[in-house]
C-alpha cells in the first residue's frame, strides 16, 4: 500500500511536468499545425539557461526560472522564423526533418557550452514532508502546485484575453481569422514564445530533483508527442490528463513491473492505441 | 545495336561501377578502407529508406531499429554456429516480418503520426536491445562476431571473407543488388502506385490503388533491406550495441538521403560517401560539426528539398534548355539567311 501511493504521488509529479510540457506541444501542432518535433530539445535548453544564470550570476532559483523562461521564448520566436515559417505550405515531414536539424543545432550548443556530462541545480527546497507513510519532498510538492496555477494562468490567457482570442481563432479556422485581419505570423510567434516559456518552466521546476543533460529532452519531447497524440490535436485538457495518464503509467509500471522497460509502456501503449485508433484516442482527421 | 546505344546512355555508369572495382586497389590504409566499407553499407541501409520515405512518402523514424534486428540477428545466430549464409537472409526476413508486422498498425496512421510512431517503436527496440542482458549482452553488446563463412567454389578452394578484399567485393555485391531490387521496383507499376501514394494518398484510393496495402508493401521491403544491411554489418565489422539501433543512426540517414537527393536512386549512395568523408575531414571541429549539419539540414530542407542529386538535376535541365534556345537561335539566323 505504501509502495503504491508513494508510487502514485511520483507519478502525479511526473505527471505534472509531462502535462505542462505536452500542453505546450499541443499549442503548437494543434493550432500551427506545426510538428516541432524539437520541443523537448527547448525544455533541456530551458534548464541549462536556468542552470547557467544560477551557477555563473548567482540569481535565486525564482529569478533565474523567470529568466529562463523570458529567453527560451525569444528562442522559440527565433526557431519558429527560421526552420518552420517557410515551410508553412509544405507537407508535415518537411517541419519534421527540419526539427530534426533544429534539435541537432539545440542539443550541439549545450554540449559545445556546457559539455556532455550532467549537472545538478541545487535544491530550493530540500525540507521532506511525511504523509501516510509516503516521503514528499517539498520540491515535489512545488511541482505539482506549479503546474496547476501554470495551467490554470494559460487557460486564463486564451479564454480571457484579446492575445489568447487570436490564438483560438488561428486554430479553429486560419482562413477566417486571415480575413478578419488577424496577423497569422504574429500569433505563430506568440504561440511559440508561450510554448518554448512553458517548457522551460517546467524544466526548471524538475531540474533540482533530477540532473540535467544535454540529452535529457530527446525522450521526454517523444513523450510529450505520445500525450498529444493521446489527448487529441490542439486540445488543453487532452494534453493535461494524457500528462498525468502518461506519469501514473510510468511511475506504477516502473516500480511494479520493471523500471528499465519504463519508457516501453508509453511508447508500447502509443503504438497499441494507434493500432486501435489511427488519429489517437480523442483526435479528430487529420489532414 | 541496341546494346550499343544502351552502353552509350549508360557510359557514366559503367565508368562508375569499374571505379568501384578497381577502388579497393587504391585503398591503402586500413581506416580509408573502413570508411569506405560503411559508406557502402550505410548506402543500403539509406536507399532502404529511401524507398519508404523518398518514393512512399512516409517517414519511418524506426529504420535503424530494423537494422539492429538485422545485427543482432546475424549475430547471435552466427555466434551460435550458424552459417552466415543462413543466418543473413533469415534475419532480413525476420527483419520484414517484424516490419510487417508494426506496418499493420502504424501504417494506418498519416503523416507526423505514422513519423511518431515508427520513432516509438524504434526507441523500444534500442531499450530492449539494452536491458534484454541474456539475449544481447545489454550495452556492451555482442563482441567477437564471425565473418561471413568462408564459400566453396565448385572447381575447388574456397574463398573466405576474413580478407578485406573480398568483404569489400562482398558489400559491393550487396549494394549492387539492393540497386537492381530499387531500380526494378520504381520503375515498375508498382513504384509508380508507391509514388502516386506519395503525393496524394486520397486521390491514389480513388484511382483503386489499394494504399494500405502499397504502403506496407514499401514498408515490407525497405526493412528487409535495411535487415539485410544491419546483417552484413555485423559480421563484417564483428561487434554491435545498441547504438546500432540507435536513434541517432536513423538521424544520420535521414542526413545523408535528404542531403543526397531523395527519390533518386544515386542520392543515398552519393549522400551516404559523401557526408561521412566531409564529417571525417572535419575532425578538427569536433562537436561543432553538428551545428553545421543541422544548420545545413533546415537550410536543405527549406531552399532545395530534393538535395543534392534534386540540385543537379535541375543545374543541368536549366543548362540543356539554354543550349537548347541557343541552337535554336542560332539556326534562326541561319535559316533566315537563306535567300
Amino acid at each position: 500500500m505504501e509502495l503504491f501511493l508513494q508510487q502514485l504521488f511520483n507519478g502525479i509529479m511526473l505527471g505534472s511536468t509531462y502535462a505542462i510540457v505536452a500542453v505546450g506541444l499541443t499549442l503548437v501542432f494543434g493550432i500551427l499545425h506545426i510538428p516541432n518535433f524539437a520541443h523537448g530539445h527547448l525544455y533541456m535548453l530551458g534548464a541549462y539557461v536556468a542552470f547557467f544564470l544560477m551557477s555563473m550570476y548567482g540569481l535565486g532559483f525564482w529569478v533565474a526560472l523567470l529568466s529562463s523562461m523570458a529567453i527560451m521564448a525569444l528562442v522559440g520566436i527565433v526557431l519558429e522564423r527560421l526552420a518552420y515559417r517557410p515551410l508553412r505550405n509544405r507537407p508535415h515531414i518537411d517541419s519534421f526533418i527540419s526539427a530534426v536539424g533544429a534539435l541537432m543545432i539545440l542539443e550541439t550548443s549545450v554540449i559545445v557550452i556546457w559539455g556532455p556530462q550532467g549537472r545538478r541545480i541545487p535544491n530550493p527546497y530540500p525540507d521532506i514532508v511525511e504523509l501516510f507513510g509516503v516521503t514528499m519532498s517539498h520540491q515535489r510538492l512545488l511541482v505539482i502546485m506549479a503546474a496547476v496555477a501554470m495551467i490554470l494562468a494559460l487557460h486564463f490567457f486564451i479564454k480571457h484575453t484579446t492575445a489568447g482570442a487570436t490564438i483560438e481563432a488561428v486554430a479553429q479556422n486560419r482562413e477566417g481569422a486571415m480575413l478578419v485581419g488577424i496577423d497569422v505570423n504574429r500569433v505563430s510567434s506568440l504561440t511559440f514564445a508561450i510554448s518554448a516559456a512553458t517548457a522551460a518552466a517546467a524544466a526548471c521546476l524538475v531540474a533540482p530533483i533530477f540532473i540535467i543533460s544535454p540529452t535529457m529532452g530527446a525522450l521526454l519531447g517523444m513523450k510529450a508527442f505520445v500525450i498529444v497524440i493521446l489527448g487529441g490535436l490542439g486540445s488543453i485538457p487532452g494534453a493535461i490528463l494524457g500528462g498525468y495518464i502518461l506519469g501514473l503509467l510510468e511511475a506504477l509500471g516502473g516500480g511494479y513491473l520493471s523500471a528499465a522497460y519504463k519508457d516501453v509502456y508509453a511508447f508500447g501503449a502509443l503504438i497499441l492505441i494507434l493500432s486501435i485508433r489511427p488519429t489517437g484516442l480523442f483526435g479528430k482527421e487529420v489532414s | 545495336m541496341a546494346l550499343v546505344k544502351n552502353l552509350q546512355k549508360r557510359w557514366w555508369q559503367l565508368l562508375i561501377l569499374g571505379m568501384a572495382l578497381a577502388l579497393p586497389h587504391l585503398l591503402g590504409s586500413r581506416y580509408l578502407f573502413q570508411i569506405v566499407l560503411m559508406g557502402y553499407l550505410f548506402s543500403i541501409a539509406t536507399l532502404s529508406l529511401n524507398l519508404i520515405l523518398g518514393y512512399t512518402g512516409q517517414a519511418s523514424l524506426a529504420h535503424a531499429g530494423f537494422f539492429g534486428i538485422g545485427a543482432y540477428g546475424v549475430a547471435l545466430l552466427t555466434k551460435a554456429g550458424i552459417s552466415f549464409w543462413l543466418a543473413l537472409p533469415f534475419s532480413a526476413l525476420l527483419s520484414a516480418l517484424v516490419g510487417f508486422l508494426i506496418g499493420l498498425p502504424t501504417l494506418r496512421t498519416r503523416g507526423s503520426y505514422f513519423a511518431i510512431s515508427t520513432l516509438c517503436f524504434g526507441v523500444i527496440i534500442s531499450i530492449v536491445a539494452g536491458n534484454w542482458i541474456s539475449l544481447t549482452g545489454g550495452y556492451t553488446g555482442v563482441v567477437g562476431i564471425p565473418p561471413p563463412t568462408p564459400v566453396k567454389l565448385p572447381w575447388g578452394g574456397q574463398i573466405g571473407f576474413e580478407d578485406r578484399m573480398a568483404q569489400y567485393y562482398l558489400v559491393l555485391g550487396f549494394l549492387l543488388f539492393t540497386l537492381w531490387v530499387m531500380n526494378r521496383l520504381v520503375h515498375s507499376l508498382l513504384g509508380l502506385s508507391f509514388m502516386a501514394v506519395r503525393n496524394n494518398e486520397t486521390l491514389a484510393g480513388a484511382l483503386g490503388i489499394d494504399t494500405f496495402r502499397v504502403k506496407l508493401l514499401s514498408f515490407v521491403v525497405g526493412n528487409f533491406l535495411a535487415g539485410m544491411a544491419g546483417g552484413l554489418y555485423a559480421s563484417l565489422i564483428g561487434s554491435i550495441s545498441p547504438s546500432t539501433a540507435s536513434m541517432e543512426l536513423t538521424f544520420n540517414w535521414l542526413v545523408y538521403l535528404l542531403l543526397g537527393g531523395v527519390a533518386t536512386l544515386s542520392g543515398p549512395i552519393v549522400g551516404a560517401f559523401i557526408i561521412p568523408l566531409i564529417m571525417e575531414s572535419l575532425q578538427f571541429l569536433a562537436e561543432y560539426r553538428m551545428l553545421i549539419f543541422g544548420a545545413l539540414l533546415i537550410a536543405v530542407i527549406v531552399y532545395f528539398p530534393r538535395g543534392a542529386m534534386g540540385a543537379a538535376e535541375m543545374l543541368r535541365q536549366r543548362v540543356r534548355g539554354l543550349l537548347h534556345r541557343r541552337r535554336e537561335a542560332t539556326e534562326g539566323v541561319v535559316a533566315g539567311q537563306e535567300p
